[in-house]
């Protein structure tokens, strides 16, 4: 039991690192998200081109192959064509890695949000005198929010859990500890065991908050 | 002098399908015009056209003598106030915000100046008191009152109705006419698409009936209410009336 709890332990160690990945890489992925929203719903096809293309790729391929071009790929593609460059940190192409891969998905709970506003709601703002830009701003976009704060919040559960493939490009997270405590070890079941413990003690009491809001929103409407 | 607005050979499509088929018509300063017609007719697409929600096809509409365009459309939609069948009142601000988030974000004045303003236009329609309230704890009929506040306190010169009282449940409906009367006897131009055709009789200086995307007779609410002469009129009369 001791050994464990002492997996447990170690596995925890990672949890700020998982966490703050987590986090950047949510900040990233709802901003460019929303762009990639907006830009989508626009008028410029070749912006709607390019946003449908990137969405593509993100979707269509494994995070790990993301991450493993972006943290070892791209500095081998630059060297051999005689650029000097080196990550001065692994953990930034992870980051960006996550947020780019969550900005496709965001995209799209964006851009469903958007749609579920009531199509009156942009009729009144602009009868108002709005610009299309402004009743975006003021009217629209604060009610997408409420409607996919949910979803919002289960990507970044999501997004806990994936960054699990960073510790594969070289960042101490929270499966990486426990890999390395394993590599010394050789305690193999307690290690990881411990790891899914402390992705639980993350996953699980969000995954109560998200679903206690989504209650209450239902209620709301009732 | 130029019109208040005038509508000239105004057409609208959606796809292979005409809804307007030509229509030409113009409001004077303290006039109002009621559009009736059965449903289908093209009567809420004309209204919708005025301001522009549904982007004309070919034609053209001016106010005050002043073509609409792409270019001068926010400008001119602050002129014209708009109330729509479903409210559409925004459910994430209050009573208040929803009537100065207009006058402060699109005409750039104080807050003060625009929540004094607000108030005394949801006095008008005898709200006063729900000032900080969320639209979602009004009734149907206050609702509906609180956007006629929002659009009065941009101070509009013309008034758009699209089927005010139409998604309101009956006993509502006389709240609602009542404010848009006693708006009427301000003096406010107004252009009213609706059913009821006793505010039609009591109201309106000109009442015209579309039908299939024409104007199939216009005038008085005398000529046009009590005494059609067209059959499609008639018809149209006699199972509203009933």
């Amino acid at each position: 039991m001791e050994l464990y709890w002492k997996g447990f332990l170690i596995a925890c160690k990672g949890i700020p690192t998982t966490v703050w990945v987590s986090l950047v890489a949510l900040t990233i992925g709802s901003l460019l998200g929303l762009l990639l929203a907006l830009g989508s719903q626009g008028k410029n096809r070749i912006l709607k081109g390019i946003i449908k293309v990137y969405i593509d790729v993100v979707r269509g391929t494994p995070m790990i192959v993301q991450a493993l071009v972006f943290a070892y790929g791209i500095p081998q593609f630059l060297q051999a064509n005689g650029i000097m460059f080196k990550w001065a940190y692994l953990v930034i192409p992870a980051v960006l890695c996550c947020g780019l891969n969550s900005a496709a998905y965001m995209a799209e709970v964006v851009r469903s949000g958007i749609q579920a506003v009531d199509k009156g709601q942009m009729e009144a703002a602009r009868s108002l005198g709005m610009s299309k830009k402004m009743a975006m701003r003021l009217v629209i976009i604060p009610q997408a929010v409420k409607i996919i704060l949910p979803a919002f919040c289960n990507e970044f559960v999501t997004l806990i859990k994936e960054t699990a493939v960073l510790s594969y490009v070289g960042v101490i997270e929270i499966l990486r500890r426990g890999a390395l405590w394993n590599a010394q070890s050789f305690e193999t079941f307690p290690a990881y065991i411990g790891v899914a413990l402390a992705y639980m003690l993350l996953t699980i009491p969000l995954t109560k908050i998200i679903g206690r809001y989504e209650k209450k929103l239902k209620a709301q409407e009732a | 002098m130029a019109h208040m607005i005038e509508v000239k050979n105004l057409h609208k499509s959606f796809g292979a399908f005409e809804v307007l088929k030509g229509i030409d018509q113009s409001v004077d300063n303290h006039e109002v015009l009621v559009i009736i017609g059965p449903s289908g007719s093209g009567k809420s697409t004309m209204l919708r056209c005025i301001n522009h929600l549904e982007e004309p096809t070919s034609g053209e509409v001016y106010l005050d003598g002043e073509l609409i365009t792409e270019s001068n459309l926010d400008t001119v939609r602050t002129k014209m106030g708009m109330v729509f069948q479903q409210f559409n009142l925004f459910p994430h601000m209050t009573v208040l915000e929803n009537c100065t988030v207009g006058p402060i974000k699109v005409k750039g004045e104080s807050e003060e100046e625009a929540k004094d303003r607000a108030l005394k236009m949801l006095k008008r329609v005898g709200l006063e008191e729900k000032a900080e309230a969320y639209p979602k704890s009004l009734s149907g009929g206050q609702q509906q009152r609180v956007a006629i506040a929002r659009a009065l306190t941009m101070e509009p010169e013309v008034m758009l109705f699209d089927e005010p009282t139409s998604a309101l449940d009956p006993e509502m409906v006389g709240e609602v006419l009542d404010v848009m009367k006693a708006l009427a006897r301000d003096g406010m131009a107004m252009v009213v698409v609706t059913h009821e055709m006793g505010f039609a009789k009591e109201v309106a200086d000109k009442v015209i009936f579309i039908d299939g995307g024409v104007v199939v007779e216009q005038g008085t609410p005398k000529d046009v209410i009590e005494n059609p002469q067209e059959e499609r009129t008639k018809n149209f009369l006699s199972s509203v009336l009933i």
